[in-house]
């Protein structure tokens, strides 16, 4: 097997790279042939099923199993009482373990919703009978669940890289001698992930190994978890997810529930299969938390920042360490001279927050293209020029040029295809019948950001291609993006190609988090297969048996898997042949991709515009998103079809955000009340307007030779935003509030606003 | 130390089921307690539906019964005697995708592909319904059938286009 460290200089040859492509994934998924974690066939089952607490603070006073294990069926049901015990987990994030607190170690609780107790059965139905059975008494605890009157405060310096309080020249003198200012503070609430699928683990025990079939975004960190909480070595535990029903960040960390399938599978000696329940899934895998952020922008008459001061106040579990770093974004977006962004975070007794599509980047872009709009309307200005005469080429943050950087392009095409020019500034001042319109606008980010990927080919000599890593689809097209970057390496059909990814057993792949995956594994997959075809070639110049014996490897060209003399096509050669040739059964090559010092030299980001139209029927309250476009700097589109999928679902999740998603804790209890798909709203079809999506192109060949950023999470940036000031244009009521329902924009504030 | 004694709960009495899964007759022994989704998944080995909340709010378990969609998260087992039950797996005929399976692929009418048994066996029969004569008609008809990744616009396409194809 040979090894290639890709160090990129050049563009990669392109012929299937960027086509739209329908999913190679594609024919399983709507046959029901793909099996997600639960589907897995295993045989001899056991279920779990969780039992949660019902207090936010406390101790266990009282566990009665007796009605629990009178249930035909029931098998074993594990509390603190009888669980075998396992070591503390480490919390420095070298394992990724999302809450310090090991299950069912000890009877305290430290939130509502925390497991407490697994019931094991023959049956689905026994365990979910036997878990309604169980009879447990609290003796209650104080507790502290919302920022009001939380008395544990931090001040991170450093999130994941991100500096956290930063400060720029004297933003606090340059606000206060600034021609125009606006002082406004915005609200966003929790928000749940709830992909379609509930997180499940299948886990099972086999001679001291651990095989595990789970809803996870990041099969290596689950491995390492895995290991870590049943102290065995890395190599002994297998995590298997090659399709995974969404996650948007809610499976990327690991979460009790994982652990718990496995102990119950140790304790049992038999798989056990465990899959939370919908109303688990709001309190057990994570969830984004609420900001308050209060932004302060100084500018001078034409819309130019003098001074923006970003203040973020948000709220993270005791537990846990995640919160929601709203501000990241203001330091690098527009041409800023005087800034200061600080976060502070207030710990609560509460479920561990986590990554939620672009975390910290989705708060932030609504609160500040909020803000950039209100300054616009202070200044008599059109938002969208606002949005123009504040572009930088360089990231204010760390000083570097941005790799490439095409907003203004975006603006200028969005502006185009969305006709903007025809919008009259004064809010309530577009109208259709008895419906006022509203077109709102603002700017999308995302940084680029990448990691060391590995990733196999193999070619054997029946000439079937096979592509490896530890990498993850949630949907995002991965598994059809490999099939044509190695197709374009190797001259070869992408549909020929055989795509794993999923497996642990596999080469090294990040977590499916930070739209990373594909500027990760993409190159890693490249360079694979060029040192896969340069192989071939120069097995097939140098066998005597090759028709191409005696070439020079610039004289031979692949096509269609086929490699060909240039200067005489009749001499050819497949590739399939040429491994048997070459005597060894099959050719694997393990390619390596890994960022280098062009991280030092440049700052990457993707950027975009969203421009969005509301319509409002006052009669009947009824605000709906009626046209959304969003226009896309990401570097080289790697599939037009699954790209434009994916932005369209990042705008579908703005549309949620802005006008529909808010989990709603009891804040007597600090119980999630809003447990539920009918209580906490999602967009259905009906919500969801004809949407564009548009591409300004530049390959960001500074970033990888592909020239690919990622795309998972820049969809949803701005999108809140686009659709407040949309919202403002339409009724003049500026709601700083998310979600913006109804009866925000009754009453006297939208009287008065009417009035002004 | 127990402080209550509660009497052992009896085995739950079974009955024999037989239904037509997927044009076959397939026969079961299940508790008055068993879903339809949990007998098709945990019994019949047809995974292919799936659970997304358990309590109808999502529609990824949807399956036709008698033709006519239904939830199968709310329907118990043993109603469905004799009914004739078609799955996402018994769609296709043969190697050859349904209409609607094949535009679902086409227009990329899913992403990560977990709702998208429920779609399409929703699609089928919102079209069989006579409700997908506009996009606003199918968006509406389709409403009762979540996608967290924001498919819609595709699955909109998809449903028009083998309308349109009729």
């Amino acid at each position: 097997m040979s090894t290639t460290i890709e160090r990129p200089a050049t563009a990669a040859p392109v012929t299937h790279v960027g086509r739209p492509l329908d999913r190679i994934d594609g024919h399983a998924k709507v046959t029901g042939a793909a099996r997600y974690a639960a589907d897995a066939p295993v045989g001899d089952v056991l279920y779990a099923v969780i039992v949660q607490s019902t207090v936010a603070g406390g101790r266990i006073a009282e566990i009665d199993e007796t009605a629990t294990r009178a249930v035909s069926g029931v098998v074993e049901v594990l509390t603190y009482r009888n669980a075998p015990k396992i070591p503390a987990f480490p919390f420095d994030f070298t394992v990724p373990f999302a809450e310090q607190l090991a299950p069912l170690q000890s009877d305290e609780i430290h939130y509502d919703g925390q497991h407490v107790a697994l019931v094991i059965a023959e049956t689905f139905e026994a365990a979910r009978e036997g878990a309604v059975l169980l009879r447990i008494t609290y003796a209650p605890g104080p507790f502290q669940a919302t920022l009001e009157g939380a008395h544990e405060t931090e001040l991170p310096d450093n999130f994941f890289g991100n500096a956290m309080q930063v400060r720029r020249a004297d933003p606090e003198a340059a606000f206060a001698a600034s021609e125009i200012t606006v002082d406004a503070t915005y609200s966003t609430p929790v928000e749940n992930h709830n992909p379609l699928e509930p997180s499940a683990t299948v886990a099972q025990w086999r001679d001291g190994e651990l095989i595990v079939h789970d809803a996870s975004q990041w099969v290596l960190g689950s491995r390492a978890a895995y290991a870590k909480a049943f102290s065995v070595d890395e190599t002994q535990v297998r995590v298997l997810a090659p399709y995974i029903g969404g996650g948007f960040g809610c499976k990327g960390f690991f979460w009790a529930h994982q652990t718990l399938a496995a102990m119950a599978a140790k304790v049992t000696g038999r798989a056990v299969k465990l899959v939370l329940s919908r109303e688990q899934m709001f309190t057990s895998v994570g969830h984004r938390s609420s900001t308050r952020q209060r932004l302060r922008l100084g500018a001078s008459r034409d819309g130019t920042l003098r001074a923006v001061l970003h203040d973020v106040q948000g709220e993270s579990a005791r537990v846990g360490a995640f919160f929601e770093p709203a501000g990241v974004v203001t330091p690098m977006l527009f041409a800023v001279p005087a800034l200061s962004v600080s976060h502070r975070v207030a710990k609560l007794d509460i479920p561990s927050t986590t990554a939620m599509r672009a975390p910290g980047e989705t708060p932030g872009t609504y609160a500040l293209g909020c803000a950039m709009d209100e300054l616009a309307y202070a200044c008599g200005l059109d938002p969208l020029e606002v949005l123009r005469r504040n572009e930088t080429e360089t990231d204010g943050e760390s000083g570097l040029p941005f790799s490439s950087r095409n907003l203004l392009a975006c603006y200028e095409r969005g502006a185009e295809a969305f006709d903007w020019s025809a919008r009259t500034h004064a809010p309530r001042s577009m109208r259709d019948g008895g419906e006022l319109i509203g077109w709102g606008v603002a700017a999308a980010t995302y940084p680029a950001m990448r990691s060391r990927g590995e990733a196999r080919v193999t070619i054997d000599a029946a000439g079937t291609i096979d592509v490896a890593s530890a990498t993850h689809d949630l949907g995002t097209g991965m598994y059809t993006i490999l099939a044509q970057i190695a197709a374009d390496a190797l001259g070869a059909d992408p549909r020929a190609i055989r795509v794993r990814i999923g497996d642990s057993a596999f080469p090294l792949a990040p977590v499916a988090g930070g739209s990373m995956s594909s500027a990760s594994i993409g190159p890693a997959v490249h360079a694979a297969a060029e040192r896969i075809r340069r192989e071939v070639i120069s097995i097939a110049t140098s066998a005597g048996a090759s028709p191409l014996h005696g070439l020079r490897a610039d004289e031979v060209h692949v096509v269609d898997g086929i490699l060909r003399a240039k200067d005489d096509p009749a001499r050819a050669i497949a590739y399939a042949d040429v491994v048997r040739l070459g005597g060894s059964g099959a050719l694997e090559a393990l390619g390596v991709a890994e960022p280098g010092k062009e991280q030092e030299e440049y700052s990457f980001h993707s950027f975009g515009a969203q421009f969005v139209e509301v319509r409002y029927d006052e009669e009947l309250a009824r605000l709906r998103v009626s046209r959304a476009l969003g226009v896309f700097d990401c570097g080289r589109v790697l599939n037009a079809k699954t790209a434009r999928s994916q932005m369209i679902g990042g705008i579908v999740w703005g549309i949620g955000m802005a006008l529909l998603e808010e989990t709603v804790r009891d804040d007597r209890y600090g119980a999630v009340v809003t447990n539920n798909l009918a209580d906490y709203h999602v967009p259905v079809n009906a919500d969801v307007p004809a949407i564009d999506v548009l591409f300004v192109e530049e390959p960001d060949l500074k970033f990888t030779a592909l020239g690919a950023r990622g795309m998972g999470e820049i969809g949803i940036t701005g999108v809140a935003a686009a659709i407040a000031n949309a919202v403002y244009h339409a009724t003049g009521v500026r709601v700083r509030d998310l979600p913006i329902v109804p009866e925000k924009l009754l009453g006297g504030a939208a009287q008065a606003a009417w009035r002004k | 130390m127990r402080t209550t004694e509660r009497p052992a709960v009896p085995p739950r009495s079974s009955a024999p089921l037989t239904l037509r899964l997927n044009g076959r007759d397939a026969t079961f022994v299940v508790e008055p307690n068993v879903t339809l989704l949990d007998l098709l998944r945990e019994r019949a080995g047809l995974t292919g539906t799936k659970k997304g909340c358990d309590r109808g709010q999502c529609g990824a378990c949807t399956v036709l019964v008698n033709g006519r969609r239904t939830l199968s998260c709310l329907a118990l087992a043993l109603v469905h005697a004799g009914d004739e039950i078609t799955t996402i797996e018994g769609l296709a005929n043969g190697g050859e995708l349904h209409a609607v399976q094949a535009a679902f692929v086409e227009h990329d009418a899913f992403q990560c592909g977990f709702c998208t048994s429920g779609q399409i066996l929703s699609a089928v029969a919102v079209i069989a319904e006579g409700r997908a004569h506009s996009d606003a008609e199918i968006s509406e008809a389709m409403s009762g059938n979540l996608c967290r990744c924001g498919a819609y616009p595709n699955i909109v396409a998809a449903i028009a286009a083998v309308q349109g194809a009729g």
